[in-house]
Order: C-alpha cells, then structure tokens, then sequence
C-alpha cells in the first residue's frame, strides 16, 4: 500500500457544463435536481438521443493573439477559464511563483479533433481548407497548448489522454511534480467537446441511450454524452489553510478488455485502496461518493460492487444525469462536483434513476439532500481499462 | 532552485524498419552499420496474442515491441511495472479512417476502430497482453512529447518509489491529416527507469529555465526517421548519448520557458 501523502490546497476551481458556466449554475441545478440534458442537435445528421451540450459556445470568440488556437473544444476551455475568479488565481499563482514554476496537466480524450472531421468534410483538391490548415489544433496536445498559452504558464506541460479518466489522473501527476518540487502549483482540469466521433463511436458500440441517461436504474440502457471544461488550481495546503484539499489519488489497470470493464471490479478497487492510502483513512470516512456511473449495463454493475466498501450512511450518486458523459472531462468536472458538494454540504443526487439496482439502492442519494461532507470521493474509469480514484476534504477534516 | 531526479536506465528498447530492437540502432548511431535494406516495414510485437495482433493498429503493435524489448533486457515482468505511453500525433491512420468514414457515412463507422482510436490504445493493450494491472498512461505534449513523457514518467518512477517503463512511439502519418502530423516512419523506443539503480547507466534530470536549442541531429541514417517529428529527434538524442557510453550532458526543450537538461553517466 502507497504511504501517506501531504494534502495540497485547491485554491480556485470551476466547471462549466451543459449545467451552465461556473459553480453558482452547478450548485444550483445540484441543488434543485434540474439536469442540462437536452435532445441532440449536434452535427450534420444528428442521432437520436440526448446530449448534454454548452450553450454559447459557438458565440464564445477567442482575443486576437490567441485566432489561431480558435475550434469548438478550445473555446469551451477558454469560456471555462472565464468563470469564478480562475483567471486571476492562475494570474496571481504565477505572480507569486514565476511562470516557469507552475505547472499544467490537462485531461482530454478527443481534444480538437472536430475541427479535424470539419476539415474532413471540407476537404479542397485532398487538402485541408486553408482556414484549418493548423497543424497545431489537429493534435491531441492542441488544449494545454492552448491554454499554456492564453493562462502564460510556462512551467511543465502535458496533456494526459486515457479516455474517460484521463481529468482525474492529471490531480495525481500534478501532486508528483509538486511533491518533488519540480513545481509550487499546477493547473489541472480536463476539456471534452461533442464532436462527431464520439457520438457515432459510442453510437457504433450500441452504447448510447435513446433517451436521457439513467445510472443505476435496473432500466439503464446507455450513455448520454456530454461537453464539459473544469479546471482546478492546487498548492501547497500551507499557503492556504481553509480551502478544500485534495488528500488522496489512486491509479489501477483492469488487464482485462479494451471497452468493458473487468467483471468483478477488481481493477477499480485497486484504484480506490490505493486512494485511501494515500490520504491515510479508511472507507468507513467517506461521507459522499461521486460514482462513475455511465449508465451503461456494464458499467454500473462493477461500480456497485464496490459500495459495500463503505458504510450505508456514505451517500453515493452519479451525477451524468446533469451533465451527460463528459469523456475526457468528465474527471475534473466530477471533482469540482465532490468540491461544491463539500463546500455547501449539499449531497448531489443520482439523477436520471427512478429503480435503484437493488445492489446499489443503500447508498444511492436519490434527492438532493443537505449534510455535511467532510471527505468526497470521485470514481472515474476509461477504455482500455484505465482507472483512477480521487479523495478531497474540507480543510482541518483530518487534523 | 529545481530539484534534481536521478534514475537509472535498466532496459531499452527501440524499433524502426532496418534496425528492429536496441543493439542495431545502437550500432547504426556509433556508424558501425547501416538500415538493413528490405526488412520487415512492421515490427514482430510477438509480445501480443495473435488475435490482437491481427486487429491491433500500427502504433501498439510498435509499442509493444519496444516495451518487451526494453523490459527482457531489465529482466522485470510487466505485469507490475506502472507505464507511461507517449506518442505525439496518437494512431493517425486510424484518425484518418475515423474522419473519412464520418464525412461519408457515419452509421458505418466501425466499432473496433473507434475503440482503438483512443490515445491510450498502446497501453490497454499492453496491459491487457501482459496482466499489468499497475497504473498505465497515456500523454502527449505535441513537438515535447518525448522530454514531456520522459519527465512524467522519471517523476512517476521518483514520487512512487517504484519502477516504471516509458515509452515514445509514432507511426506513419496517412491521409489528408499527413500534411497536418508530418511524420514519414514509424519509430519507438522504450526505456525500464528505476529509482534504485546503481550499477546501470543514470540520468541526472533537472528542469532549467530559459529553454534549450534543439539538439544536433544525429547521423544521417536516421535523419529520415526524426523527420518532421522533433519527438523522435528528441529520442534519438537520448538514445546516442545512451549508444557512445560516455558521460554526457543533454538538453531538450521542454516548454516555452524550460529545457529539461540530462546528465548522462554510462
């Protein structure tokens, strides 16, 4: 088992969703059981099903230095980066600590490869159009590339692509570099748009719900997928001792299939041990858990077995039935969810599910619900098997 | 000031068509031999079932390949060594199927393909062939994707206490997107890293601010295969300081305002 580590401070962070921009939205949609699902209007033939899709993103325009970045997933990032106060908080983290001494990881599963299938779809004599002719924003890197440069962090940049989990593993790679002092804080977050792969592709593996996504109800029959940007800035908890810390993270491989999970969750729960470890405390205090909870069959049969790990007082809900799947993102927006659920003692509800599977119904929060919650966890877990779990407090919970 | 990570190298591995594991590549950068002409454009990738092999694309067919080739010569299974996949571009000839098929015809877009066209296709399978149920990652940093990952994966291997394997693939670009990713030949390498080494060959890892110039390219060989893709440049860099067995120094740009700066002792 890994050994303790010391918690780090978030010092700002914010999600914008189909929920809406920024934590007031989120926290009130949480708080009054009001999803953002929508019926899908995405591309040129749009599939039957719902989508949980920004509004405004198509009107949200880049300043003049920064055009050539310019593509759906990029503007969503830079609408993210708009909310809550983040641009100063990462002004004020480089002001304090130099450029060079904050980091950035960033979770994507598809980045801006929809401007890849427009310039497909316009393609001129077997080139792309020269308005896309971009080699930057036609490779996975093109966010974080893009948001090093609108944010002017210039310290360690790396963008992490594992699928649906790839916004959770970037706490744990960002708690490394400034555990070893290779940096004083670190952006993280994850950005994910809708663009057409996704929507045919999980369309293609009959994954994708009809209608609005139900996780954990016996009658689930798929994924809602949705766009998010979320973002988080983590330091030192000493410089700041009353905000919320991330206190614990695990990282497993399932050794088992490329798009489903292996069957008896082992694989997941290596993922949260390991987090557990790491912040020092056993299952019993966890007092709210943010599912993975996709809605696939699949999916949310594994993710139950791991409930009774924990207390029948732990609350526990996906939270997909607001915001759809949001892929690559989806680890980051459900980390800033576990942060307002802390931050106003508000446990979010599973939306979406009207029959609990039996297995899970103890520990399924069906309604939102005031409480406490001094620990939250996050599950996430992605193709390839690819898992990670998770742990944030409120400040002095441990002490 | 920036810390210091020292690790060893227990293994490496490395494949381009002509010299298909570490001791040719090897003796093609000390200008002891040549690409051997006419040999196999795929890498053997034995490590995989062949029914995966069959379906798996070019890219984890090749980071299969350096991955088993990097840990037979540490000598350490798999199955508990942590990996970190980097690759700049990802599996390009899958996004070029993936766009094309949507501007046609959508419903028809093939399932497996799609599954495969994430970045983490290399890693699923590699754990999946190898039972590695310990963390696996896949990132990119664009034109520092080799100094980035090198970096993710020495500060893995230093914050965890554990070994880890890291690899760097790219494969051959096709399609409309080609003129986009630049990149003409597929090329990977992997390397064992290990905290506690002390009878292998070390780097000295420290991060400096101001940036680094590019590194000399390396013989003539290989300036194909680097291409347009400074990743493999970047590799390939590493690999000959690695190949002449003397202490040496390295730096690589690492992002607009840092060079990551090696020392290598044999």
């Amino acid at each position: 088992m890994p050994a303790r580590i010391e918690p780090l401070a978030i010092t700002a962070y914010s999600a914008t969703s189909a929920l809406g921009c920024g934590l007031a939205a989120h926290f009130d949609a949480l708080r009054e059981g009001r999803g953002g699902l929508r019926i899908n209007d995405f591309s040129c033939a749009p599939l039957d099903c719902r989508v949980g899709r920004v509004a405004g993103v198509e009107d949200a325009t880049l300043p003049a230095p920064l055009e050539h970045w310019d593509c759906r997933n990029n503007r969503l990032a830079w609408l993210g980066l708009q909310q809550d106060g983040l641009h100063d908080a990462i002004a004020h983290a480089v002001g304090r600590y130099g450029a060079t001494r904050v980091a950035l990881v960033l979770g994507t599963s598809t980045a801006s490869v929809g401007a890849t299938e427009e310039a497909y779809r316009r393609l001129d004599g077997g080139r792309f159009p020269a308005d896309l002719r971009r080699p930057e924003i036609h490779t996975p890197h093109s966010l974080t590339a893009f948001v090093a440069d609108a944010t002017n962090i210039s310290g360690p940049a790396l963008t992490i692509s594992t699928a649906c989990s790839s916004s959770a593993k970037v706490f744990a790679s960002a708690a490394r570099l400034i555990r070893l002092g290779l940096a004083d804080a670190a952006l993280v977050g994850g950005v994910d748009t809708l663009c057409e792969s996704v929507l045919f592709g999980f369309h293609s593996l009959e994954l994708v719900s009809p209608q609005a996504c139900r996780p954990f109800d016996v009658q689930r029959d798929g994924i809602s997928i949705g766009e998010a940007a979320a973002f988080a800035l983590l330091e030192r908890a000493e410089v700041a001792p009353d905000v919320p810390r991330l206190i614990g993270y695990g990282e497993s491989s399932d050794a088992y299939h490329m798009s489903a999970p292996e069957p008896e969750g082992r694989g997941a729960t290596a993922a949260l041990d390991d987090a557990l470890a790491r912040a020092g405390i056993d299952a019993a205090r966890v007092d709210y858990v943010n599912l993975h909870g996709t809605a696939t069959l699949k999916n949310d049969e594994v993710e139950a077995k791991l409930l009774p790990r924990f207390p029948t007082r732990t609350r526990a809900s996906s939270t997909k039935g607001f915001t759809g799947h949001t892929l690559g993102a989806a680890g980051a927006l459900e980390a800033v969810i576990a942060l307002l659920a802390i931050g106003h003692g508000v446990v979010p509800p599973n939306l979406g599910c009207t029959e609990p599977m039996p297995e899970a119904a103890a520990w399924l929060a069906l309604r939102p619900a005031r409480q406490a919650i001094d620990i939250a966890l996050s599950n996430s877990f992605g193709f390839g098997g690819n898992n990670a779990c998770l742990v944030f407090s409120r400040a002095g919970a441990l002490a | 000031m920036s810390t210091m990570l020292q690790i060893g190298v227990t293994g490496i591995g490395a494949w381009l068509q002509g010299a298909p594991d570490w001791p040719s590549v090897r003796d093609v950068l000390l200008g002891r031999r040549d690409l051997a002409a006419d040999a196999p454009s795929k890498p053997a990738a034995s490590v995989l079932p062949a029914a995966e092999r069959r379906r798996a694309p070019d890219s984890v067919r090749l980071a299969a390949e350096v991955a088993s080739q990097a840990c037979a010569m540490a000598g350490v299974g798999p199955a508990v060594l942590p990996c970190i996949f980097a690759s700049t571009h990802g599996e390009v000839a899958i996004t070029d199927y993936v766009c094309e098929t949507l501007a046609q015809a959508p419903l028809e877009l093939s399932p497996t393909k799609f599954h495969n066209s994430v970045l983490n296709a290399p890693a699923g399978y590699w754990t999946i062939a190898t039972g590695c149920t310990a963390p696996s990652s896949a990132v990119t940093a664009y034109r520092r994707s080799f100094a980035a990952g090198l970096l993710e994966a020495v500060t893995f291997a230093c914050a965890e206490g554990a070994p880890v394997l890291f690899a760097s693939c790219d494969v051959a670009s096709s399609g409309p997107l080609a003129e986009m990713t630049r990149t003409t030949l597929a090329f990977g390498v992997a390397l064992v890293l290990a905290p506690d080494a002390p009878d292998n060959p070390r780097l000295q890892l420290s991060l400096r601010g101001g940036g680094a110039d590019e590194p000399a390219p390396t013989g003539l060989a290989l300036r194909r295969v680097a291409g347009d893709n400074p990743a493999n440049t970047h590799a390939l860099a590493l690999l000959a300081a690695l190949a002449r067995a003397q202490p040496s120094r390295l730096a690589l740009p690492l992002s607009s305002g840092l060079s990551l700066d090696m020392e290598i002792t044999p």
